[in-house]
């Protein structure tokens, strides 16, 4: 089966302006509110304690919370997890506690004013110094990915498109990370995990578009680089879409059947691929049109002179 | 024409195969078991195993088998009930130097265990159970260590009748201040050979003439990676009381230990007995002066006043005879008289330490101080500031009898349980410096197992959903990528089982997302083939083109993958690695499954054909 049966002659970059002014005002409002109010990050990064209980019937939130309140834990916050069973409690870190006791006492706290056991499921707690480090260890495994990429595809391509390719890398990062902090949507451990695959897979996506720009500039003879791109573009447009579809299809079923405990994951991933494969046909290519790409970059470097080599294979 | 030589094709069945029978022993599911391990040279021998057996006998409980192997006894059960039924049982029936522990006995057929085929660990949030990270308290650590050089000089002052004003501690060094210059250099002379581990300084004053002691680089090292390895040998014994039966105890960054204990329920028992950070001192009794004058405000100088556990207060000396680190173990135990004791084992340096003040003090009392150091975070001035307190308790005052040395006992306890009680907190305390829980997760067994299911499930629908996509798609080229898909995840599991990796959650997403990626490749391969017999080009002509084409895209692509996934395991922890590992396992299985595999698939499909119509 083919959608596309023929070739196709999408004119992409003929929006590519309104595609750069609509992605500039997405990642004005993205910043903005992570400039604003920030992410919602998890106890992973803050410190704190999480506990995932589950009741035998309904749990009954406001119960819960006036016996946690009751008991001194003013700060919890109640709330349902996946099911009307699963309750999810948080608490901050708290001043003179004894921080790793704490979830002990919570639990035997709620145990102690029901009737039926109550199923301890998860416990997390991060203590607050755990959790600067790995917000500033995750700070450098985003910087050290794309200096990484940044050095790959420079030697591979060409700085421009290096350049080119960071670029649709930050838009993606920036954009996800401004969905997360618009909904303030949880923001732990597994979302960076995730957001660290979004670079590798929009990546993956760009260098597949810029191997067939690269390609197209060399075997053509036309030399607009609106046109080659376009070319490019069109030729690999029925990749992209199938392994977005493709890909969409596996993170689809984590987010549904994978359960609560990966949700953000899979929110992330979700978001990651459909951003990623926008900015590498608009982002990514654009910037390399932007900073002036043309045929003679791409060609393979002339021999400098004075290294001659001689048939028998020595230098003069 | 395209044909692969025999020798690739061979190749490829074979990488296959050997996948496919290292990843076999995924199927077989775990059963669960009991497992019995023996500590300190306990025989575990075929005697135990009778007794374990009519054990559960007796109590009715059906086992499956019970098998002796790798210095410990397996007894596998049908479920999970009977399991803690059985532990029970067999906790009671084989008291003393045995830990009884749940564990999943892994049910790999014969002749699979034969070539090394095991299956994957599951990770703690699929099989349940509890991880710590601790964090030693470096500082205490330090200021242990100067205050043991601190009761040091003061042994040896005395010992060589030089006079001194006062020992002082701060920062990272000693202070001994001395009436007259004579005296110091009198002291200076002995010291400076004995401490050489130290750095002296001399102050030159008149009026407080004094020898300040500094603890170099290296002295400080050697401390930190002391405190650390024995913090790490305690909670491993503490560990085995605990009974636990694969727990992982291992350093992390220079001041840090994991703990890992698969399958752990009681929480807030582990967390009790890990955390209980404490140390231990022996101390003599000051019986020259009055409790009752101490109690008043009138502490001797030499002495502090401190209280038994009961609220008794007992005047102690200064001076440590000593600490809990040299402590080897101890036990509870029944003296010649029939009175439950503790008899204690020191080390060689604890020994000798112990040996010489006992034998000044015999018919003396000294007490046994166990001091537990509570951390509490505070706002201090905004800050969240991480603050230390000292409980110091007397648990244990006995009369010296003898000189004491490598082994002695504490006798007249009124009760064995009493003996029991002082005996684990010896042991407790022979820990050097204070530790605490910094990090933890928790996983119930319950959630485990909805993990595992709810995992499992969501591979293999994104998997089906793929297989048929690429059907429709690609028609018998969508079929091929289908088999090096399915090839694919068998490769991917055998690696990981062959490795012996622990697959986590995040792993298993890892695996999907691999599943999801790998299909690109025979995408780029198959969208070129497609592009090439467009321009008109033969079918034979057009799969060549097609694979030779899409190959540096496919590498360069993946390479870009890999240097995310490699980030990624450089800076995660326990599970964001397992998902960095699969990913980067699935990028290079994915590379030859859907390169090499479906071109020899092609190859045989359609190689020996002139001009075939080519189902794509």
């Amino acid at each position: 089966m083919q959608i596309i049966k023929e070739k196709t002659e999408f004119n992409f970059m003929a929006k590519r302006k309104i595609a750069a002014f609509f992605s500039i005002l997405l990642l004005i409002t993205a910043a903005t509110s992570l400039f604003m109010q920030g992410l919602n990050f998890g106890i992973d990064f803050t410190g704190g304690t999480m506990i995932e209980v589950a009741y035998q019937e309904t749990a009954e939130l406001d119960n819960i919370r006036t016996t946690l309140e009751k008991a001194g834990f003013d700060d919890a916050i109640v709330q349902n997890f996946g099911s009307v069973h699963e309750v999810l409690i948080r608490l901050p870190i708290l001043e003179s506690k004894n921080m790793a006791e704490l979830s002990n006492q919570v639990v035997s706290t709620l145990q102690g004013v029901h009737p039926t056991p109550i199923d301890v499921r998860r416990v997390e707690f991060v203590g607050p110094q755990v959790g600067e480090e790995l917000t500033e260890q995750g700070g450098l495994a985003m910087l050290y990915a794309l200096i990484g990429i940044l050095i790959y595809v420079s030697l591979r391509f060409e700085y421009r498109f290096a350049i080119g390719s960071v670029v649709a890398l930050i838009h993606d990062v920036l954009l996800t990370l401004g969905v997360f902090s618009v909904f303030q949507l949880e923001f732990d451990l597994t979302v960076l995990a995730a957001i660290l695959a979004v670079i590798g897979y929009s990546l993956n996506d760009t260098i597949v578009v810029f191997d067939r720009v690269r390609e197209t500039f060399l075997k053509s003879r036309k030399t607009n680089p609106i046109e080659i791109v376009n070319r490019a573009l069109n030729d690999t447009l029925s990749r992209t879409i199938m392994t977005s579809v493709t890909t969409l299809l596996v993170v689809l079923s984590l987010f549904v059947f994978g359960g609560e405990i990966i949700h953000a994951f899979s929110i992330a991933l979700l978001l990651g691929i459909v951003v990623g494969t926008y900015s590498s046909i608009y982002i990514a290519s654009n910037t390399v049109l932007a900073l002036g790409v043309s045929k003679a970059d791409l060609l393979p470097p002339e021999k400098p002179e004075g290294t001659e080599i001689n048939e028998d294979g020595s230098q003069v | 024409m395209n044909h692969y030589p025999v020798w690739k094709n061979l190749l490829i069945v074979a990488v296959i195969v050997i996948g496919a029978l290292f990843a076999m022993p995924n199927l077989y599911g775990p059963d669960p078991a009991v497992q019995v391990s023996a500590q300190r040279n306990a025989p575990l021998d075929l005697a135990l195993m009778g007794k374990v057996e009519t054990a559960l006998k007796a109590a009715s409980i059906e086992y499956k088998r019970a098998e002796l192997s790798d210095g410990r006894l397996m007894v596998r059960f049908a479920d999970a009930d009977t399991q803690l039924a059985a532990k029970e049982v067999i906790g009671n029936a084989i008291k003393g130097d045995y830990i009884v522990a749940l564990n999943l006995a892994a049910t790999t057929p014969n002749w699979l265990a034969a070539i090394g085929a095991e299956p994957m660990n599951l990770g703690l949030d699929l099989r349940g159970g509890v991880h710590f990270l601790m964090e030693v308290d470096m500082d205490a650590a330090v200021k242990q260590a100067l205050n043991s050089y601190a009761s040091e000089f003061r042994t040896l002052l005395r010992d060589e009748k030089i006079r001194y004003k006062k020992i002082d501690i701060n920062a990272e060094m000693v202070t001994v201040a001395f009436r007259s210059i004579e005296h110091r250099d009198q002291a200076e002379d002995k010291m400076s050979r004995e401490y050489n581990q130290l750095e002296l300084a001399v102050v030159e004053e008149a009026v407080a003439p004094s020898l300040v002691f500094n603890l170099t680089e290296v002295a400080i090292r050697e401390i930190r990676s002391t405190a650390l390895q024995q913090n790490i040998i305690t909670l491993r014994n503490r560990i085995n009381e605990l009974g636990v039966a694969e727990p992982t105890v291992q350093q992390q960054g220079d001041n840090r230990i994991v703990v890992q204990l698969p399958g752990v329920q009681d929480t807030a028992q582990a967390k009790k007995i890990l955390g209980a950070t404490a140390t231990l001192e022996f101390r003599l009794v000051d019986f020259e002066h009055d409790v009752q004058d101490a109690l008043n405000g009138r502490v001797p100088a030499n002495s502090k006043l401190y209280h038994h556990r009961d609220g008794r207060p007992y005047l102690l000396s200064k001076r440590v005879m000593l600490t809990g680190e040299h402590i080897i173990n101890a036990a509870s135990t029944i003296d010649q008289n029939g009175s439950a004791a503790v008899s204690i084992t020191l080390d060689g340096k604890g020994a000798r330490a112990f040996s010489n003040v006992t034998r000044d003090n015999i018919g003396n009392p000294m007490a046994v101080v166990f001091i537990e150091s509570k951390a509490e975070t505070r706002e201090i001035n905004g800050e969240m500031v991480k603050v230390r307190r000292q409980l110091p308790e007397v648990i244990n005052v006995a009369t010296i009898r003898d000189q004491l040395s490598k082994k002695f006992q504490i006798t007249g306890l009124d009760s064995t349980t009493e003996a029991r009680d002082l005996a684990l907190l010896l042991r407790a305390g022979a820990l050097a410096a204070p530790i605490e829980i910094v990090e933890e997760r928790t996983v119930g067994p319950s959630l485990g197992q909805d993990n595992i299911d709810k995992g499992f499930q969501s591979v293999m629908i994104g998997f089906v959903f793929v297989l048929i996509f690429m059907v429709i798609w690609y028609r018998v080229f969508g079929l091929v990528a289908n088999l090096a898909l399915a090839a694919n995840l068998v490769l991917i599991v055998a690696l990981l089982s062959m490795l012996q990796a622990t697959l986590t959650l995040p792993g298993i997403a890892g695996i999907v997302l691999t599943v999801g990626m790998a299909v690109d490749a025979n995408v780029l391969i198959f969208e070129r083939i497609r592009e090439e017999l467009r321009v008109g080009n033969s079918p034979q002509a057009s799969i060549n083109a097609g694979y030779a084409k899409a190959f540096s895209t496919i590498a360069d692509a993946n390479i870009t993958t890999l240097i995310a996934a490699i980030v990624l395991f450089g800076f995660g922890t326990g599970s964001i690695k397992g998902f960095a590992v699969t990913l980067s396992l699935g990028i290079l299985t994915s590379m030859f499954t859907a390169i090499m595999g479906t071109r020899a698939v092609v190859n045989l499909i359609y190689g020996h054909r002139n001009r075939p119509s080519l189902s794509i």
